[in-house]
């Protein structure tokens, strides 16, 4: 099997199921108990927030657990819109952003608010200029994803965040760093966001732990009430298995982020070149990249077909869209991608455990794939 | 407190001498959706089926309703009180046990219909007993007998009386088993469930056979087609399904023959696999979701064009139906939320640029004729697999 949909998510390591079954096993106890058992839980829960804390170069006290990345945007979002939003009613957003955020502030628009969509430019990026552009006194988020997660292209966020800090310091900054968290050097001091979501799954945790980083100072307002864990802004039982596997996931992987950068970097350098080989197969660049995430467009197949003619092979990859039956994505599209390419695009996104030779075998097989499979019509 | 389930026949109370081989089968169809329930006394007179629990575990609620309202044969359904064939057994046994359904009601009346002719009262007088005893223990109630929120049914019977508050409908249709057997084409789309289950209300057992081609299609569109066949299989009883591979056919006409005509080859060629597995198994007619002018393929001209590779009937129950008029049943039928989930199916992946709205015959024939598909079609049938699809809930 060559597992090449990482972005979707990824293998869970050893450490965090490890850590899973040991939460279950021997340490079940509820941490808000008064109990020596709840102190041991909550230490397990306090242990995995300094690791986080520690990778993003800033304190414990400013990780909230979530139940995943979605339920971070929507709690930075909603809460954004709660706090300042009463006076200022207008928001700032690209067009390409994950539906966790774009659903939110959707809501939102419907709902009175001003939404600004930046665009990417000709050249297919986003100039941090039309953001802070965007941006007035009047404005109470300005929400950026840091790593596209269909293409891997990397928003120019720091620069953006850092200008329109000093032009409107209240502004509430937001940026969905699910794509980039372990796999890209940054800490929450050098994005200058207010508010980071962060995802247990895509870095080898399990899935449904997720977390939001609030900056010191910051206002949040829960969009759950209930017992007041996580310091009243997200209620309910904290779920010790997950927290204490994501934990475990940064610790094990929090030391190697340059080293696999420099891997991932090699590998899609390396698909890179290879396609180049390949008539009628592109990769998509970006002047600013992510390693991990590697956009494909065949010419003249369907990107549902040629995924699943790949699966007969072993090879797991995902359609850059989620297009089916007309559908196509909206964010490539953003990216200034024809209807064709739109519908014949396949994201590959990459692990520490990916070799060069599973290249090898992808290219030869959307070599095979493109003599065996009927052409769509141009 | 005993209670019965009573189910009323539709049309096979007019069905003469043959009423009784009818009402075998619906019998029979019922048993088989309440054996897992427990074990039940099934007794028919007038038109009626009684269904009666008999042990403690074989309770009647209201999902052994929700089954029964899937049946098809039956008209109405009501849910009885039985008690003692006098006012007193009324007043103690009946009236107590309507609390929740006229707690939940402003205005009620009574229908009182008397069998038992001995019975010393005549209708209209037990109504008027049984609506005073109910006031008395519902003050909150009045009576209305125009529009009532809550009518309550006694039924003087041979042995007892029974109370009940209302009737609901049944599936209505005749049961299915007694108009022999039809495969059904079943894509995966808002259509072909609908039509299955209309077809299967007139009695007809339902096979059905799917299309797929991987890598063209996906596993996820096969197990789709799988879910809308166990929704349909709560009507029409357990469904024979068979898959053909049809990938390599999709190529080769797509290699060979005029893309115009696509689609219309690929069906007739679907109408001539799905004919012979009907020769083989001796299955009588075919069933498709066609309508008339719906899509390029259902035009009057491409149903004539795909007739005639049938050897049997071609039955097409929503021929004159509107789209929103079939949502509407899918939606009653619970399949449409599964119909619109978004995968590739057979019919969407080849679509051409500019079908052919009035296909020609004979230039279809030429068409299909530029490939021998014969050998791809015995290859097809030959890989077909099978399996019997239950309903699941």
């Amino acid at each position: 099997m060559i597992y090449f949909d990482n972005a979707a998510t990824t293998k869970p390591c050893e450490e965090a199921a490890k850590a899973v079954c040991e939460a279950m096993r021997d340490n079940w106890a509820n941490p808000s108990s008064l109990h020596g058992l709840g102190l041991k839980a909550e230490q397990a829960v306090s242990s995995a927030r300094e690791i986080i804390a520690k990778t993003l170069d800033t304190d414990s006290e400013c990780i909230y657990f979530t139940s995943g990345a979605t339920e971070s945007n929507n709690l930075a979002i909603f809460s954004a819109a709660k706090t300042l939003g009463r006076h200022k009613k207008k928001i700032v957003t690209t067009k390409i952003e994950h539906p966790s955020v774009s659903q939110p502030i959707k809501y939102l628009e419907e709902n009175g608010f001003e939404v600004v969509y930046v665009s990417p430019d000709k050249s297919g990026e986003i100039n941090p200029a039309d953001i802070i552009s965007a941006v007035d006194e009047n404005t109470c988020l300005v929400t950026c994803q840091l790593v596209n997660n269909e293409t891997g292209y990397i928003l120019p966020v720091a620069k953006a965040f850092k200008a329109i800090k000093r032009l409107y310091p209240n502004v509430m900054t937001h940026s969905d760093c699910v794509q980039g968290f372990m796999k890209l050097n940054i800490t929450a001091r050098s994005l200058n966001a207010d508010l980071i979501s962060l995802s247990g799954h895509k870095i080898y945790g399990p899935k449904g732990v997720g977390a939001l980083y609030v900056k010191r100072g910051v206002r949040v307002l829960p969009v759950n009430y209930g017992g007041g864990q996580e310091k009243k802004i997200r209620s309910g039982t904290e779920a010790v298995p997950n927290i204490s596997g994501f934990g475990a996931a940064v610790e094990t992987f929090s030391n190697s982020i340059e080293k696999r950068f420099e891997k991932m970097s090699e590998l899609k350098g390396y698909l890179g070149e290879q396609i180049e080989s390949v008539e009628g197969v592109s990769l998509n660049r970006f002047s600013e990249s992510s390693p991990y995430i590697a956009s494909v467009t065949v010419n003249n197949i369907k990107s549902e077909t040629l995924l699943h003619y790949l699966e007969m092979n072993g090879i797991y990859v995902s359609s850059g869209s989620a297009c089916s039956k007309g559908k196509k994505s909206d964010v490539l599209k953003a990216f200034g991608y024809d209807d064709k390419a739109v519908d014949s695009t396949i994201r590959l996104s990459f692990s520490h455990e990916n070799k060069m030779s599973e290249i090898d075998e992808f290219i030869r097989q959307i070599k095979n794939a493109k003599a065996e499979l009927i052409k769509i019509k141009q | 407190m005993k209670e019965i389930i009573l189910c009323k026949y539709g049309e096979i109370a007019l069905k003469g001498l043959n009423k009784r081989t009818f009402e075998d089968v619906l019998i029979k169809n019922i048993k088989r959706r309440l054996n897992p329930m427990g074990k039940f006394h099934y007794t028919r007179s007038q038109s009626t089926v009684y269904i009666e629990p008999l042990d403690e575990n074989a309770d009647i609620d209201d999902k052994a309703v929700e089954k029964l309202k899937k049946v098809f044969g039956i008209a109405k359904i009501s849910r009885s009180i039985e008690c003692e064939k006098s006012l007193e057994g009324i007043k103690n046994t009946a009236v107590p046990a309507l609390e929740d359904t006229l707690l939940g009601a402003k205005t009620f009346k009574v229908e009182t219909k008397r069998a038992d002719k001995t019975f010393p009262l005549k209708s209209p007088e037990i109504s008027n007993e049984a609506g005073g005893m109910i006031l008395d223990a519902y003050p909150h109630l009045r009576v209305d007998v125009h529009n009532p929120d809550v009518t309550v049914l006694v039924e003087i019977r041979e042995q007892n009386a029974y109370v009940s508050a209302g009737k609901e409908d049944g599936a209505g249709g005749i049961p299915v088993g007694t108009s022999g057997r039809a495969m059904l084409l079943l894509s995966g789309g808002i259509d072909s469930p609908v039509a299955g289950y209309m077809i299967a209300k007139r009695g007809v057992v339902l096979d059905a056979v799917h299309f797929e081609s991987p890598p063209y299609t996906s596993e996820r569109a096969k197990q789709k087609v799988i879910k809308l066949a166990e929704r349909m299989a709560e009507y029409t009883g357990r469904i024979k399904f068979r898959c053909v591979p049809f990938t390599k056919i999709q190529e080769e006409i797509k290699n060979n023959c005029p893309e115009e005509l696509f689609t219309i080859i690929m069906r007739r060629l679907m109408m001539e696999i799905a004919d012979k597995i009907c020769e083989s198994e001796r299955i009588q007619c075919l069933v498709t979701g066609e309508s008339i002018g719906q899509v390029a393929s259902q035009t009057m001209h491409a149903m004539v064009c795909t007739d005639v590779v049938a050897n049997r009937p071609v039955f097409r129950p929503l021929i004159g139906m509107d789209k929103s008029e079939i949502i509407a049943v899918s939606r009653k039928i619970d399949t449409f939320d599964i119909s619109i989930e978004p995968y590739e199916d057979c019919c969407t992946v080849f679509t051409p640029k500019h079908p052919k709205t009035k296909p020609d015959i004979k230039a279809v024939e030429a068409g299909q004729d530029m490939f021998d598909f014969a050998p791809l079609v015995d290859e097809a049938i030959e890989n077909t697999t099978c399996e019997f699809i239950e309903a699941k809930r």
